[in-house]
């Protein structure tokens, strides 16, 4: 029945109750299409919302349109929301049994936290293209061709898988969905402060300091530079800025090599 | 007797300064049911989480059809199932989703998975249902889900960690019925309730737990009969209430317990009463009685009396 036992069985049936789980949230959607709209809707109306809201009142550094500077800032901050959207799911899953279900069924122990961040691989790339098609709409566009286009995209998946894996590690830390849920608005200010919306010169030095160094920032510098819009940094930068598309793949790794295996850890481990 | 296929001994759990479980042996027969009572904080949970492998014990060892929980956690969880105290289904998935998901978790064939879905929605009287989601089910429906959702292997032994709590009689009776009927085909079950008439209606067996260790076994029968019958009195003048406590305590040692402005009900140690030479003391005191009558002690006297006495020791 269930062959557990060897390495390569083992990654087999990682992968297969892995996608019965991305099945699962897709499943959930589908039940659910006003989450699904909302949370399709939500990257639109904040194109619309800071396009043409802030859009008239900020100057950008030089002088070109606001909507194409923006643009960068707004698929990083929805890069983000991957940290928030597991951690919600898998604190969900942890207060209501269901993860205990998991837990005592003969699956894949690996199975839960890597068919999670799978779903939100494909939602979240369901959320870039409406971006980008309402990116369009407003008159943004990348530059420099395909290539730099793919690049830019393909940073942010790798970005946004990283950051998957801090929501499953804070969500089962958590354990408690009520919680989780109040502690999504906690996580605003690492959008907020960084270079999306305004540059980081303004800020206080510490604050900056904190800015250049977000992981939000050096996606927005990378995804800037390589689609050609406005705002990419120039001169003399903070080195993670001089640097945005090495220092994605930094984080990106640092948080990979951290977080999984705690992940991990945390949710094989029966102390409780 | 036959072989146990569920063995706990000396399990110790501690939460922080919480012992939750101090030594903690258990022991049920194939095919028989084991109703674990308890108080609130008794431990059982935590026995039971220990037992289907989601919680390890800090000291002692039990095995699931001679599989270590600890050692050997995938051939046990290949063989339970466990239905928890609130239902452990994706409330956004139908009745049908959720058991195609769990069935193609457990490693069945799609095909397989979902022949199976239908097959337990059928017998547990939830075809009906099948498609709508879970979030609009109904307590009682939800716990059936719960149940069926621990079912889809044919599990050897099956947990079930207080699945009434909260339900109205009827729903209770359906989950009743449901167990009688996986014991019948041959299912170990290990019940923990708060519900004594529940552990009446189905254990073959009771351990009554306190303080995370077992303080008394037996057989529903045998518990009763440790501590005695019950004396009930009736008067038929409240006035006479003092008189009768009187009388009563001479008689078996002990302080009656009033049950209403006109009733008494005492414990009787041992054997020997005649419902005659009862009747006789009272009338010897002037106390007229309307009513008096011997019976079998309720499950609950037994478990108030075993779980005070530990109170008092301690
Ligand atoms: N995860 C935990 N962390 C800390 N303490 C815990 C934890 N789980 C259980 N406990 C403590 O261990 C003791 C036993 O708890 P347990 O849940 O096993 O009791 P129970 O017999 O199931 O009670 P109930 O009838 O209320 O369900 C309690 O004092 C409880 O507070
Ligand atoms: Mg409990």
């Amino acid at each position: 029945m269930t062959a557990l036992t060897s390495p390569l069985g083992r990654l087999r049936w990682t992968l297969t109750d892995g996608l019965t789980l991305v099945g699962r949230e897709l499943g959930r959607l589908r039940h659910d299409p006003g989450e699904l709209v909302a949370a399709l809707i939500f990257p639109a109306v904040m194109v619309l919302l800071f396009g043409y809201v802030f859009g008239s009142a900020i100057q950008v550094p030089d002088g070109g349109d606001y909507r194409e500077y923006l643009m960068p800032g707004l698929f990083a901050m929805v890069t983000f929301s991957a940290l928030m959207g597991v951690m919600t799911r898998m604190a969900a899953d942890a207060s209501r049994g269901v993860m205990d279900r998991f837990r005592s069924m003969p699956m894949a122990r690996l199975a839960v936290p890597f068919g999670q961040t799978g779903a939100d691989l494909l939602t979240g790339l369901l959320m870039l293209a409406i971006m980008v098609g309402a990116g369009l709409l407003v008159g943004w566009q990348p530059h420099r061709g395909l290539i730099p286009t793919a690049q830019a995209f393909l940073l942010m998946v790798v970005l946004r898988y990283a950051l998957s894996w801090v929501g499953v590690y804070v969500g089962l830390a958590v354990k408690n969905d009520q919680v989780a849920d109040a502690m999504v608005p906690l996580f605003l200010p690492f959008t907020m402060l960084s270079n999306a919306f305004v540059p980081t010169d303004g800020m206080p030095g510490w604050l900056r300091f904190l800015a250049d160094w977000n992981p939000v920032s050096a996606l927005t510098a990378a995804s800037r530079e390589l689609f050609g819009n406005p705002g990419a940094p120039s001169g003399s930068v903070a080195w993670p800025l001089a640097h945005p598309v090495a220092t994605v793949l930094l984080w990106s790794a640092a948080l990979l090599l951290i977080f999984v295996p705690l992940s991990l850890r945390a949710y094989t481990r029966r102390g409780r | 007797m036959p072989d146990p296929i569920v063995v706990a001994e000396g399990l110790h759990k501690s939460f922080g300064d919480t012992h939750a479980l101090r030594g903690l042996d258990l022991s049920v027969p194939r095919g028989t049911v084991c109703g674990v009572l308890g108080p609130n904080g008794a431990g059982k949970t935590t026995a039971v989480r220990i037992l289907a492998t989601l919680s390890d014990p800090d000291a002692g060892h039990a095995r699931i059809a001679g599989y270590d929980v600890v050692r050997e956690a995938d051939q046990v969880r290949a063989r339970i199932g466990l239905a928890g105290q609130y239902a452990a289904v994706d409330e956004k998935l139908t009745g049908r989703g959720n058991l195609r998901m769990f069935g193609r978790l457990c490693h069945l064939p799609r095909r397989e998975a979902h022949r199976r879905a239908d097959e337990l929605l059928e017998r547990f009287g939830l075809m009906e249902a099948a498609d709508r989601q879970v979030s609009g089910y109904s307590g009682g429906m939800r716990r059936r889900l719960d149940l069926i959702a621990s079912l889809i292997l044919r599990p050897e032994v099956l947990f079930l960690d207080e699945p009434t709590t909260g339900l109205d009689p009827r729903s209770r009776g359906e989950i009743w019925d449901h167990v009688r009927e996986l014991v019948a085909d041959g299912t170990t079950v290990l019940l923990t309730t708060q519900y004594l008439d529940e552990a009446d209606q189905l254990a073959d067996d009771i351990a009554v737990v306190d303080h995370g260790q077992v303080i008394a076994t037996g057989t529903p029968d045998e518990l009763k009969a440790t501590i005695g019958d019950r004396l009930d009195v009736v008067l038929d003048d409240p006035a006479a209430l003092p008189a009768a406590m009187t009388v009563l305590n001479t008689l078996t040692g002990t302080d009656p317990t009033t049950t209403g402005a006109d009733r008494l009900s005492v414990a009787l140690p041992g054997g020997g009463f005649r419902l005659a030479d009862i009747v006789r003391d009272l009338d010897h005191a002037g106390v007229a009685a309307a009513d008096v009558s011997l019976r079998r002690p309720t499950l609950d006297e037994v478990f108030l009396r075993l779980t005070d006495r530990k109170e008092t020791v301690r």
